[in-house]
């Protein structure tokens, strides 16, 4: 039993009003379809607005899509009662892109990184101490950043304590969705290390969701490529994604700069 | 710490000098029995409309009731009575904007266009016509003004309320297991409390002022009782020969809704709200 399936998704945002002239649907996800193996990751690219926040937030359990189902450890996760769903849910975090906005900012870093604790783990104000300092510690801060809050913190040790609140409980899934792109190179290439050692570490798997198809390779075991809410092409290794023939595939191939601009062909010609 | 104090003195005179009134006018409602120099309804017709003096010191209105007293047990009714409103109306208001602006949908406009049928009559007007059918008497009033009032906090509460939920660390405490009162406590709440701070003390002046034109319209509090608003209207007959009859409550009326819109405005300043 794979970790998450997700079978044949459809979804559309219907514009709602009360004057309808006619019906005006915007398809996001178009019969999407994937799976994901325990341990494993799989790299999510594509443009904005190719859907693939939507397809995180459908993974997620907080976005009923229209049609189709995802299965994650082989339950359906928009059928299973309240009690089941509050159980997968625990199994399946989240850490955004905007680091700034998925923390409390009234609320110190201990606060934050207990929230999950307090609701899954009946632990008492020492052991819950302890396993917030020790998730600290597992992502690179410490001690002293407990009684800290958002502002004071910047914006890779941010996401850093959004990983923390993430791997509180143990999951098995993390969606990462554009987790390291409003970082800068250095802090994102920390991350992914750090991103990488953990799903080693305690067997996680990610859905990494990016539109920066270096930093998906660097930590994708499979790649899959979204575009206009279709998955066109899903590839297991990086030689599959370099030789595909499919226009997409080659203008988002185009589009990866060179290390140094001297090196940089462009195919693509300006107007 | 003496220094310390020196610099908020500078930094914030406004605020500093209007808690300081506040509190002095809040210290005198809650002991007017021991500060007051009279009994504020005895009636006393051999002393009326007398100038000020040692045992009167405002002098005395047309029934020779001290106007000192009266003054001071007024802001009893008019500062109390204030909070009252303020307070009711701003927990319907709380629970129903957070309600509509969490709940969205049909919930959301049910609430709403009921607010903005109540919003469409002009607030005295409501009060006034909320009288006409129940009978003059404070009790009504407040009543009228509360029901008037909830509509402008829920409408912001809810504004502030959507602009939240689009935060991600409301999505973020969903998945973490979060239920909805543990957002709501936790995360929603907290961060609506100091724009709510800052209107409700703009609100507070509204509502004296209203508490004291309904008086003065003779529709609040019925005599003998004291407040400011109905002293005004008692005095209104002596306008020509005793002015300081209507000037002495009107002052204070002046002092404690400029002060309260003065707090206002230095707290918004101070968290950075903007004004509605």
């Amino acid at each position: 039993m794979s970790l998450l399936e997700v079978k044949q998704v459809n979804h559309s945002y219907d514009s709602k009003k009360l004057f309808k002239w006619k019906n005006q649907s915007n398809k996001i996800l178009i019969d999407i379809s994937f799976v994901i193996e325990e341990g494993t990751c799989l790299g999510l690219i594509g443009t904005s607005g190719a859907g693939k926040s939507t397809l995180g937030k459908v993974i997620l359990g907080i976005q009923p899509p229209q049609e189709g189902q995802v299965l994650f450890q082989g339950n359906d996760i928009y059928k299973a009662d309240k009690l089941t769903r509050l159980k997968l849910r625990r199994d399946l975090q989240v850490v955004f892109q905007d680091s700034y906005s998925s923390v409390n900012p009234r609320m110190t870093a201990e606060q934050i990184i207990s929230e999950p604790l307090e609701n899954y783990e009946k632990l008492t104000v020492g052991e819950q101490r302890r396993r917030v300092i020790e998730l600290l510690e597992r992502v690179g801060l410490n001690e002293n950043d407990l009684k800290k809050f958002p502002h004071q913190f910047s914006g890779g040790q941010l996401q850093r304590i959004n990983i923390a609140r993430a791997i509180a409980l143990k999951p098995k899934l993390i969606v990462l969705d554009e987790s390291v792109s409003s970082l800068d190179m250095v802090t994102q290439s920390l991350i992914l290390q750090l991103l990488s050692e953990l799903k080693d570490d305690f067997g996680l798997s990610y859905l990494f969701i990016t539109h920066d198809i270096k930093a998906a390779f660097s930590i994708s075991d499979q790649i899959g490529v979204l575009e206009k809410g279709e998955l066109i092409e899903l590839y297991d290794s990086k030689d599959q994604f370099f030789s595909s023939k499919h226009p997409i595939v080659k203008q988002l191939r185009d589009s990866i700069l060179a290390e140094h601009p001297r090196f940089r062909t462009l195919t693509t010609k300006a107007n | 710490m003496k220094a310390k104090l020196r610099d908020m003195l500078k930094s914030q005179k406004v605020f500093v000098i209007c808690s300081l009134i506040l509190c002095v006018l809040f210290l005198i409602t809650i002991f007017a029995p021991w500060v007051a120099p009279n009994d504020p309804i005895a009636v006393n017709l051999a002393h009326k409309l007398q100038p000020p003096s040692l045992d009167y010191p405002l002098g005395t209105d047309h029934l020779g009731r001290c106007t000192l007293s009266r003054i001071l047990y007024g802001a009893r009714i008019s500062l109390g009575f204030a909070i009252l409103i303020f307070i009711s109306a701003l927990s319907i208001g709380l629970i129903i904007g957070i309600i509509a602006g969490y709940k969205g949908g049909w919930v959301d406009q049910l609430l709403m266009r009921l607010g903005d049928g109540l919003m469409a009559i002009p607030s005295l007007l409501f009060v006034i016509g909320f009288v006409g059918i129940w009978g003059a008497g404070l009790k009504q009033v407040i009543i009228g003004l509360i029901l008037v009032q909830w509509v402008y906090y829920a409408r912001v509460i809810r504004g502030m309320v959507l602009s939240l939920k689009e935060h991600n660390y409301i999505t973020a405490a969903k998945i973490s297991g979060s239920s909805t009162c543990k957002i709501m406590r936790k995360h929603i709440i907290p961060n609506v409390l100091p724009s709510l701070a800052v209107m409700g003390t703009l609100e507070m002046g509204w509502a004296i002022m209203n508490l004291s034109s309904m008086s003065f319209l003779g529709l609040g509090v019925q005599p003998p009782a004291a407040e400011w608003g109905a002293m005004i209207l008692e005095g209104k007959s002596y306008i020509r020969t005793h002015p300081a009859l209507m000037i002495y409550p009107g002052l204070m009326i002046m002092l404690v809704v400029v002060t309260f819109n003065l707090l206002g405005e230095s707290l918004s300043e101070r968290f950075g709200v903007k004004r509605r």
